[in-house]
């Protein structure tokens, strides 16, 4: 089998990185991940920084373009690859994909930032066996609650984020609500909240996001 | 029917007025108070849940968050006014990059300095010189990425402005107003060319008389 042009570069481990894997899956677009070791720091030297001048994972290339930021990543291959896949992810009007944007970047501007915090302060910190700090886990606590009850309100009346569909909206809050409910005591956050917990166990079961958690675990 | 927009006086509201006058479409714009605490009644609650600015209303249509607003009405109107996305798909895939690295990378620490020094008491907000010192350090090291693309490209996305030039001007205007941190862009040379031009656009010139 000839090697798929696309190519993603980053620990399946990083979010940010799991949140591409998950939409080529999603997608049905064939792709090779390229290992990027951040404890030896490859995503700050020269080959890496030419590609994400930030030196953060991932980097994405297909033969028409690199890019990088994980949500301009998903926001590309659904426009590309409209009917490949689940068909649905980006909505077919221009209506229902605004609805999904705001979503979306509901989840970019008032979900990811409490919930990068309690990330990496209860999973990756003692992983790397960094010192937690417990103002900033109970200050980002206080904010995500006020997300979920938002979101919780939200999924009383719409099955998922943007409407009856799953969508890059829900795909794009997989990453951190992994961690949080699985590999920390957080998990109640979102399990304690009707709706919320529906939601979480319907999107967390799609074949997709459980072949990308294989990933992670592999 | 007219685009109704919500807290003209704030900057992410301005985004949007800033891409509606791009597009040569017709808004009205509707005050709230943030220091009155008026984006947090039920009334607003039910038209942007998480208290925040802007919403955008068009009929029937409801939509917040800045970054999705322009998306949509540069794309609904990509024919009419400036076209701000780019010709292909890939231009538009960079366009979304650099909208992405303006929301995630420039404007947290700007955020900061901003709420600090422009905005302390009001909303919660103790003035903190530490997290002030380090969200300049941050910002610092994003416009040195900057100042590196834009020595070779004229705009963010290519040669072309688009939505995530538009997305820098209004707390970038901050930054070097009221923020009193002008020199972080002047002492770039790439980036104080970018700024000097985007900001002299006639459709900032609009939203500032506007706004006033």
């Amino acid at each position: 089998m000839a090697t798929p042009p696309v190519k993603v570069y980053g620990p399946p481990l990083s979010t940010a990185v799991s949140r591409v894997l998950v939409c080529l899956l999603e997608k049905d677009v064939p792709f090779q991940l390229v290992p990027v070791n951040m404890a030896k720091m490859e995503h700050k030297k020269p080959d890496y920084v030419k590609m994400q001048p930030f030196g953060q994972v991932p980097a994405f290339q297909d033969d028409d373009i690199t890019l990088f930021e994980s949500r301009a990543i998903c926001r590309y291959l659904a426009e590309k690859y409209p009917n490949k896949g689940t068909a649905g992810l980006f909505g077919t009007n221009p209506l229902v994909k605004a609805s999904i944007d705001q979503w979306l970047e509901a989840e970019s501007q008032s979900f990811n930032p409490p919930s990068s915090v309690l990330t990496f302060q209860l999973f990756f910190a003692p992983l790397m066996k960094l010192k937690q700090d417990e103002a900033l886990i109970k200050q980002n606590e206080a904010k995500l609650e006020k997300v979920l009850d938002v979101y919780e309100n939200r999924l009383g009346s719409s099955r998922y984020l943007a409407g009856d569909e799953f969508t890059l909206a829900d795909l794009s809050h997989l990453p951190n609500t992994q961690f949080l409910v699985e590999k920390t005591d957080k998990a109640e956050l979102f399990t304690s909240r009707k709706n919320v917990g529906r939601w979480w166990s319907e999107i967390s079961t799609r074949p997709a996001w459980k072949k990308v958690v294989e990933m992670q675990n592999a | 029917m007219v685009v109704k927009v919500y807290g003209p006086a704030y900057a992410s509201p301005k985004r949007v007025l800033l891409c509606l006058v791009e597009k040569e479409i017709d808004f009205e714009t509707v005050p709230v108070d943030l220091i009155a605490g008026e984006n947090l009644t039920p009334d607003y609650l039910q038209l942007q849940p998480f208290g925040s600015l802007p919403v955008i209303q068009d009929g029937d249509y409801t939509l917040f968050e800045s970054r999705a607003i322009i998306r949509y009405y540069a794309e609904k109107y990509k024919t009419q006014g400036t076209d701000l996305l780019g010709k292909t798909l890939e231009d538009q895939g960079l366009v979304n990059q650099w909208l992405e690295v303006e929301a995630h990378n420039y404007h947290p620490p700007l955020l900061n300095l901003v709420l600090h020094i422009m905005f302390s008491p009001h909303f919660g907000i103790v003035r903190n010189e530490q997290v002030i010192n380090e969200s300049e350090e941050k910002l610092v090291k994003v416009l040195d990425v900057y100042e590196d693309r834009l020595s070779k490209s004229k705009y963010l996305a290519g040669d072309f402005f688009s939505l995530a030039d538009l997305s820098h001007i209004p707390f970038t205007s901050y930054l070097v107003g009221p923020v009193g941190k002008e020199y972080m862009i002047k002492e770039r040379k790439h980036v104080s060319a970018w700024w000097d031009d985007i900001s002299s656009r006639p459709s900032w010139l609009k939203v500032l008389e506007i706004c006033k």
